[in-house]
This record gives structure tokens, sequence and C-alpha cells, in this order.
């Protein structure tokens, strides 16, 4: 075997080593390439087990950073390894089923929780060669194994027979399958792009970053995305400080665990997401020739994405419920659904008149994106002026109000006025 | 027997006794969460047949969208939608004898379908671009346009009257 290409490209290498290996064994090559699948889908899936391990610990320290504390740095260098630690302590736990709960459902959800987050990771591109299945319906099928989170999160509120739990997914339904819409719109613009539906090709086609050319697009993405993890400041589901800890509230143990896996490796997910469709992926230079180069860039680009994640988590409050559903209903769905025809009328208007330099393509795309913001802009502080100006007259109103009450009752003069 | 026809056979069983669990299940929830693996079943059905946009389309609406309103609407009814009574009536071998003649009348007609017989998976090639064929084919004025644009109206017009049916008049 060749050591250079070891290096530059370890995954297509050993694993036609192992092919050769397999079939000097006499195996046949379907049956060889059945093993090689499940090799392959034993690494994605242990690997993004085992990256939750160093993440929890990475958004430990950079939340406590952004706290003004030091976080874990006791276990092992820096408080690498506190998470073994803790994943230690929540194996040894007592394993709780609290009475009434629908024991088959209840265990279900924490494990339907991880496979949905893991699915995911089946179609990411890592580097130009190292994909873990090339599907041409990639982007679709990031939101229908989404979906599946959403489910697990329901069927472990309802199953624990706990109001906190079922509130938490009541809350679920509202935020997750109302965020899931503008999610798939803002998805589709650099499907619309790229004119793919395929990770790899998508990446391929980002000569460019899609984030030059669709940056409301990749605005919107990134926000319900957080909003599908249900981080803060869409954390509603498990608001500790209403309803205590959501759907999770009876959960101990490794379940409880399970969950809790799942969330942080979503967020990260996220952040991969966001490098994939709009931040170039694994391109970068030199990427093509040395493809262990892009996954060094793709984890680059995932981390950054998964760092904006955390520092929203430690600098922003939890977002009111009707706003929460305002901001998606009223905002993020018209401005996707705005975003996707201006792309559209855009980028066929710059395909006929001939412009084929993605730099040319990108810029003035941007520039119709621009004039998308300003049209929103001019929309929204229109609509908060009225809306001023509506709660100024009803406070005047009502202050002439008080005055004549006031002067009803014999204290007549300015002083007698409530202050609103 | 092939890989796909051992898959094919386990989904198969798999979905249709998800199917019938629906309708036996007395417990509201768990017939929602069977027919949410019966449609999971027909989604692998699809990936089998090399038909991945159809296979995701069915998860990401059928699950995703109609199965989780529907575990949204019975979760709040979690001991009121019990079923206590008897699941059958005295007509119920009448009903099993019809589907039984159905099924048997389908399996007949379809085995007269020449296209059908001796059809194997590998005797027609699986075209890779068939999403871009159907993505075509719903906006070509020959093939699908006038029923895509019809389904497309009638939803509007579906959404639009419930907004108009649950707003509050001021």
């Amino acid at each position: 075997m060749d050591v250079g290409t070891l290096i530059s490209n370890p995954v297509v290498a050993i694993r036609e080593w192992l092919a050769q290996l397999l079939s000097n064994l006499g195996l046949a090559p379907q049956a060889a390439d059945v093993i090689l699948m499940i090799l392959g889908i034993l690494v994605i899936a242990s690997v993004s087990l085992i990256l939750p391990l160093f993440l929890i610990w990475f958004e430990r320290r950079v939340v406590a950073r952004m706290q003004d504390r030091i976080g874990p740095n006791r276990v092992g260098p820096q408080g690498l390894l506190q998470t073994i630690a803790d994943a230690v302590k929540l194996l040894i736990k007592e394993d709780i089923t609290p009475i009434g709960a629908d024991k088959l459902v209840y265990n279900l959800a924490p494990i339907l929780s991880v496979i949905a987050v893991i699915s995911m990771w089946a179609v990411i591109p890592y580097a130009a060669t190292m994909v873990g299945t090339t599907l041409n319906v990639g982007a679709l099928y990031l939101v229908s194994v989404g979906s599946l989170g959403t489910l697990a999160i329901m069927m472990g509120g309802w199953s624990s027979n706990n109001k906190y739990a079922l509130l938490g997914a009541f809350r679920t339904v509202a935020q997750l399958v109302s965020y899931e819409a503008p999610l798939l719109l803002s998805l589709l613009v650099p499907v619309i792009l790229a004119r793919s539906m395929d990770l790899n090709t998508i990446v391929r086609a980002q000569n460019v970053w899609f984030i030059v050319a669709a940056p409301i697009a990749a605005l919107i993405f990134f926000v319900t995305s957080v909003a599908e993890v249900g981080r803060t400041p869409f954390d509603l589901l498990e608001a500790e400080s209403e309803i205590v800890a959501g759907f999770h509230i009876e959960y101990t143990g490794m379940k409880f665990g399970m969950f809790f896996v799942a969330e942080f490796l979503h967020a990260f997910t996220v952040g991969a997401l966001t490098a994939v469709l709009f931040l170039g992926g694994w391109r970068g230079p030199g990427a093509e020739q040395a493809p262990i180069l892009g996954v060094g860039y793709f984890m680059l680009k995932a981390f950054a994405g998964y760092f904006v994640v955390i520092l929203m988590r430690s600098a922003l409050p939890r977002i009111r419920i009707d706003h929460m559903l305002d901001l998606n209903w009223k905002f993020l769905v018209p401005l996707a659904l705005a975003v996707i025809v201006f792309t559209v009328l855009g980028d066929k208007v710059i395909g006929e008149a001939g412009i084929t330099s993605p730099w040319a393509r990108s810029g003035l795309l941007f520039l119709v994106n621009l004039v998308l913001a300003g049209l929103v802009y001019a929309v929204l502080s229109g609509a908060a002026r009225r809306q001023r100006a509506e709660e100024a007259a009803g406070q005047a109103h009502d202050g002439q109000g008080a005055l004549a009450e006031a002067a009803a009752h014999g204290e007549a003069g300015p002083h007698a006025a409530p202050a609103h | 027997m092939t890989a796909a026809q051992v898959i094919f056979l386990i989904t198969a069983v798999l979905t249709l006794g998800a199917g019938v669990y629906v309708v036996a299940a007395r417990n509201l929830v768990h017939a929602a969460l069977a027919l949410i693996a019966a449609f999971f079943g027909v989604a692998v059905l699809f990936v089998l047949l090399q038909a991945g946009f159809l296979a995701a389309v069915q998860v990401v609406l059928y699950i995703g969208a109609i199965a989780i309103l529907i575990i949204f609407a019975i979760m709040l009814t979690r001991r009121v939608m019990e079923d206590t009574g008897p699941q059958t009536n005295r007509q119920w071998w009448l009903a099993g004898i019809i589907a039984l003649v159905l099924f048997g009348a389908i399996v007949f007609s379809l085995r007269l379908v020449p296209a059908l017989q001796g059809v194997t998976a590998a005797a027609q090639p699986i075209p890779t671009d068939t999403i871009e064929k159907l993505g075509f084919a719903f906006v070509d004025p020959n093939q699908y346009l006038l029923p895509f644009e019809l389904a497309s109206v009638l939803l509007l017009v579906a959404l639009i009257g419930s907004i108009v049916i649950s707003a509050d008049r001021k």
C-alpha cells in the first residue's frame, strides 16, 4: 500500500485494502461490500457518539469563560476527562421508571432521539472522498430524520406520566413543527443554487461559499436549526424555571444521558450542516488532492458554527412562547418564501444575462439579498412605528380617562394623573 | 433468496403487523405509534424500489407532519380516549369474507397484467435522474401540470379556509 495515499486519503485507502483482504479470503464481492458497509456504519456511529464526550467538555469550558468562571478542569489535562467521569456516574445510577409510565414508549424514546441525530451523519460529506453514503435526496433526508427527533421528544414527554413532561412535549410540537417550515424553505436555497440535493454536490458547487450568495437563507437556516435543537434562546421544551426539565424530567441514568448526548451532538450537527450548506464544507486549499486536509477544514468550519451556537446559549435569555411563534410564522416563514422567490428570479436573470463567473454570480445574488434585507427593514420599521403610534395613542387616551375620573372624584390636577 | 428479498419480507411483515396493530390497539397513542411504524415500513419499501425521493417525502410528510399532528391531538386525552368497549360486532365474519374476496381479486387481476410477469429487479435498470424527470413532469403542460397546479390551489383554499374559520372576528 502506498504510504502517501494512506496519509492523504486514509479512509479510501483502508477501504480498498480491506476489500482486497476480504476478496483474498475468498469472499464474494457482494458479501465483502456488505461487511464494508457495516464497518462504515460502525465507524461513523462510533465517531459521532464519541464526539460528544469532547463537545460537552468544550461547551462547559466556553460557557464558563463567558460567565467569568473556570469550568471543569480537575479530571485529566484541562478537565478533558470530566465527561467520561460523568458518563460513568450516569451509568451506575439507578434506572427509574415512574409509576403509570408507558414502559415500551418510555424506553424507546431516548434510543430514537440518538438514532435521529446519528442518522444525519450518514450523508454528511467529511471530505471529497469521505461520505457515509451518497444520496441524491440528501437535503430532504436530513429533514426527514430530523423529524424523528421531534417524535422521540413527544414520546418521552407523553409516556413519563408527568404533567411537566407532557407540557414540555406540547411545547415541542409548537416549536419544532413550526420551525421545520422555514428550515425546509431555507434549505431549498442552497439546493437551488447547486441544482442538486446531494450534499457532496452542494459542497462541490461552492466555488464561492453560498453564504455570499445567500446570506439571509444562511441566517434563517442557522436560527431555525438552533430552534430545532431546542437550545437557548429556544429552550422552551425544557425551561428549568417553568417546567423543571420538560420532556426528560423523569429520566435517570443513561436514558437521560442519551437525550443529553443527542442534544449536544445535534447542536454540533447544526454547525456541521451550516458548514456543508453555506461555508463550503470540506473545501479549502489542497482539499481535493489530500482529502485528509478537507476533514480538517470541515471540522474547523463545523466548530466555528458550533462555537456561535454556544455563544448564543450563554449570551441570550429564553424567548417567550408567543414571541417564539410570532418570530416563526410572521417573520421567518414569509422571509424564507421571499428569499426563495428572490433567489430563483435573480439566479435566472443572471443565468440569462450570460454571467458565468462564480464571483460575479455570487456578488449579484448578494446584492439581491441586500435589496431584500432593505425591504424587510422598511416593512418592519414601518410596522414598529405604527405599533408605537398606536400604543402612544392608547396611553394618551388612558391618561385622559384617568384624569377625568380623578376630576370626578374631586381630586383634579395634573399631579393626580397616574404615571403609565 | 437475495439480501433484498430478505429485507423485503422482514419489512413487509413488520409493516403489515404494525398496520393490524393500528386498528387492534386499545390505546390510541400506541395505535398512532404503530401507524408511524407502518409509514416507516412503507418508506423502507420505497428505498428497496430505489425510489429514495419518495421514501424521504414519505418520512417528512407522513411521519414528520401528519403522524405528529395526530399524536399531538390524542396526547391531550391521555386517559379519556382509552377504548373499553367491544372491538367487533356481529358482522365481523362478513367483513372478513369480503376483505378476503377483494384481496383475491386484486392478486388475480395483478397476475393478468403482462408487464408484471417474470419481472426481476435486474431486468429493468433504474434511471438515476428520476427526481429530475419527476420535477419536469410536474411542470410540463403535456404531462401533470394541470393536476399539480389544481392540487396546489386546493391546498391553498384549505389553508385559507382554516384561517378564516379559526380567526376571531372583531
